[in-house]
């Protein structure tokens, strides 16, 4: 995520991946178990309750992005049981056929592959980016619906190279380029600022894209930008940068990076005499460990899913998980089964058959003409297959992140 | 005009970390003849010290800065005692590649043990900016200045007035000589290691003034920079890491300040290739008499 590579850490990568690979031979076995084991259990159920809807759900339970995989698995998990207890979609229960592709491409797309052996015919997933692009194109084949919780690249849903969607994908994350469209807005329209200042880090598509998004929204919007600074991944000196923009003069600062960055950003800005608000991207999410109390005032930065906005959701995964949903990844993925469903729902109105090539289309068109009430916000899915949602805005008080509205 | 002066002493602040643990490089090498790669890390020891104590145990900042600095100095002897004592007539690229081995086993210990997530130090004190004309200059600043010259002075005066600072350059100079004249020389390499990491422990105080995050792999930049501070300086020569390391902050500093953040790095190590290929003795190697 961000150190520039150095001997050892290329050394460190080399041993990583070599364990990986040593690893996932045996991952995929015992994932294959797992499912056969569930699909045996189905089996009966099927027999006594008739017809089902497999629905497949892959995502990272192992490894090291198993943080978000697990989250979001979590959250669809909720929603999907939620539909069943309710009496299913037509009187029809869902089943989730899970596998875990621990957060390899390869892996994710052999996972892919068995569900569709086992006869899924919706997909929840992926999580990360990279897996996801894989099965994304697997997915092709088989004209599969599928909904991304979080994978937030474009590719995902778009071929820039050849200009096509991938009509069968869907995400409910917003993208990259929204948010930092969306925080300019926010900057112009309810903040008023009129002079900003950028600092992010190069070479990283993430805070590249929220941050040349930003200035291009926030210029059309009658702004100026009167500074844009970079620095390298790894970096931990940012006074020079500051400096400059502190010469500068702008109203508030730009900072679409990581929690640990951001820290390190706001505790030196007070080093070089810079006491301008900082505005940010949901890389913020978990800053408030990073910077005090003083550091964060006057500072916004927005999200998919801020807590306390749907308390509904939050006390339903506690009552299911005994625990509180752990980050944003939660609420992304039980909006991600929501709009399954609700493709699933069409579909089922029209009479079809689960596994047939009209049914899937028919779950492709329910999604691509549906509306959705999610925990995320309502959102509907344009031209590109992204959803069209409202960002929750957060600031901070005490050095605590609370949610503002809606935007 | 006031941006650069605002450039230079953000340099400056920065060189004098660079200046304090290119110091550590230059005695070291200076006795022994051994790059310890390992020094950047023990940096990364003290840095979470100074977190365990203050974060973890709820002690106060002076407790904190007695607790790194004290870590740092047994840490640099015991790493000497075990790793490299048994060493001592081996081939010089044995040493070096045990001393790329004991940086490694630093690193990931603390990654295994603490995560690789980073830990906040909380500050040592109140930090304050004062406006000097129309430049900004903070406490944390002023503090590491002073501290670096202090060092220096501190260390040029055991180097150069005491007897045991004697011993170190008798050994520096030849050292089954030393050991003939009746130099004890196994302590003194021990009391030099603890004098280099002593001040690897302040340069870890100073550098968690200024950057507040303790992560297991922090200190293998700052070591690379602080050897190319070494080496621009004159390996083995005092106020040669000291000139070194503030030329190498004001250097990074204002590659940034003309947009080229990007290539800050680049330029750093871009320095060592043409010290080393113009005048590899650095700018005050030449004085080997003062080399310790």
């Amino acid at each position: 995520m961000k150190k520039s590579i150095s001997r050892r850490q290329f050394l460190a990568v080399v041993g990583a991946a070599a364990a990986a690979g040593a690893l996932s031979a045996c991952g995929s076995s015992s994932s294959s178990s797992s499912t056969a084991a569930s699909t045996a259990g189905s089996a009966a159920a099927e027999g006594a309750a008739g017809a089902t809807i497999k629905v497949g759900l892959l995502a990272p339970l192992t490894g090291d992005v198993s943080v978000y995989g697990i989250a979001v698995a979590n959250g669809a998990n909720l929603y999907i049981k939620q539909v069943n207890e309710a009496g299913g979609i037509n009187g029809k229960q869902i089943e989730v056929v899970e596998m875990d592709e621990q957060g390899d491409a390869t892996q994710a797309v052999t996972c892919f592959t068995q569900m569709v052996d086992e006869g899924i015919t919706a997909l929840i997933g992926d999580v990360t980016t990279t897996p996801t692009l894989a099965v994304v194109a697997e997915s092709q084949e088989y004209n599969m619906p599928m909904v991304s919780a979080s994978a937030t690249a474009e590719a995902v849903t778009y071929d820039a190279e050849t200009d096509t969607v991938y009509q069968n994908v869907f995400r409910t994350t917003f993208t990259d380029p929204f948010q930092g469209v969306k925080m300019a807005d926010y900057a112009t329209d309810k903040l008023g600022y009129t002079k900003a200042a950028v600092i992010y880090q190069t070479g990283a598509d993430y805070n590249e894209g929220l941050a040349t998004n930003f200035e291009a929204e926030f210029a059309s919007n009658g702004g100026e930008i009167v500074a844009s600074e970079t620095y390298s991944a790894g970096d931990v000196d940012f006074k020079t940068q500051l400096t400059t923009i502190l010469s500068a003069n702008p109203e508030v600062i730009y900072c679409p990076n990581y929690y640990e960055d951001v820290g390190q950003i706001l505790s030196q800005a007070v080093d070089v005499g810079l006491t301008v608000p900082f505005l940010g991207g949901d890389g913020w999410d978990g800053v408030t460990q990073y910077a005090t109390a003083e550091q964060l005032d006057g500072c916004y930065f927005c999200a998919n899913y801020a807590t306390g906005s749907n308390p509904d959701f939050e006390s339903a995964y506690e009552a299911e998980y005994g625990e509180p949903y752990p980050n944003g990844f939660s609420p992304l993925g039980y909006d991600a089964a929501l709009t399954i469903c609700g493709g699933l729902q069409a579909a089922e109105d029209a009479g079809l058959e689960p596994g047939t090539d009209e049914y899937k289309q028919a779950v492709i068109d329910g999604i691509k003409n549906g509306s959705f009430e999610g925990v995320t916000g309502s959102f509907t899915f344009d031209d590109h297959n992204d959803p069209i949602k409202t960002a929750a805005i957060l600031t901070f008080e005490n050095g605590e992140a609370v949610f503002v509205e809606q935007y | 005009m006031s941006v650069f002066f605002s450039q230079l002493i953000n340099g400056l602040s920065l060189g004098s970390i660079y200046a304090l643990i290119a110091l550590g490089y230059s005695m070291v090498y200076g006795i022994i003849l051994l790059l310890n790669f390992a020094h950047g890390d023990i940096i990364m020891v003290g840095a979470y010290m100074s977190w365990l104590v203050m974060n973890q145990l709820g002690l106060g900042p002076v407790t904190a800065v007695c607790a790194s600095i004290i870590t740092c100095t047994v840490l640099g002897v015991v790493i000497e005692k075990i790793a490299y004592t048994p060493l001592r007539s081996a081939p010089r690229l044995s040493l070096l590649i045990t001393a790329i081995g004991v940086s490694f086993f630093l690193e990931y210990a603390a990654e295994l043990i603490l995560g690789s997530g980073a830990k906040v130090i909380p500050a040592y004190f109140e930090n304050q900016v004062f406006r000097v004309g129309s430049v900004n200059v903070s406490l944390t600043t002023i503090l590491t200045l002073a501290a670096m010259v202090a060092s220096m002075i501190v260390l040029t005066i055991l180097v150069q007035q005491t007897k045991l600072g004697k011993a170190m350059r008798a050994v520096s100079e030849d050292m089954d000589a030393a050991r003939l004249m009746g130099v004890n020389v196994n302590s003194t390499i021990s009391f030099t290691f603890a004098v280099g990491s002593a001040l690897a422990g302040i340069g870890s105080v100073l550098y968690c003034c200024s950057y507040p995050q303790a992560t297991p792999t922090m200190g293998s930049m700052l070591g690379l920079k602080a050897f190319v501070a070494a080496v621009l300086g004159g390996i083995g020569s005092i106020p040669g890491a000291m000139i070194g390391g503030l030329a190498i902050g004001v250097c990074e500093s204002m590659v940034s300040a003309v947009g080229l953040s990007a290539w800050r790095d680049a330029a750093t190590f871009a320095i060592l290739i043409i010290v080393l290929l113009v005048k590899p003795t650095g700018i005050l190697g030449r004085q080997v008499q003062e080399k310790v």
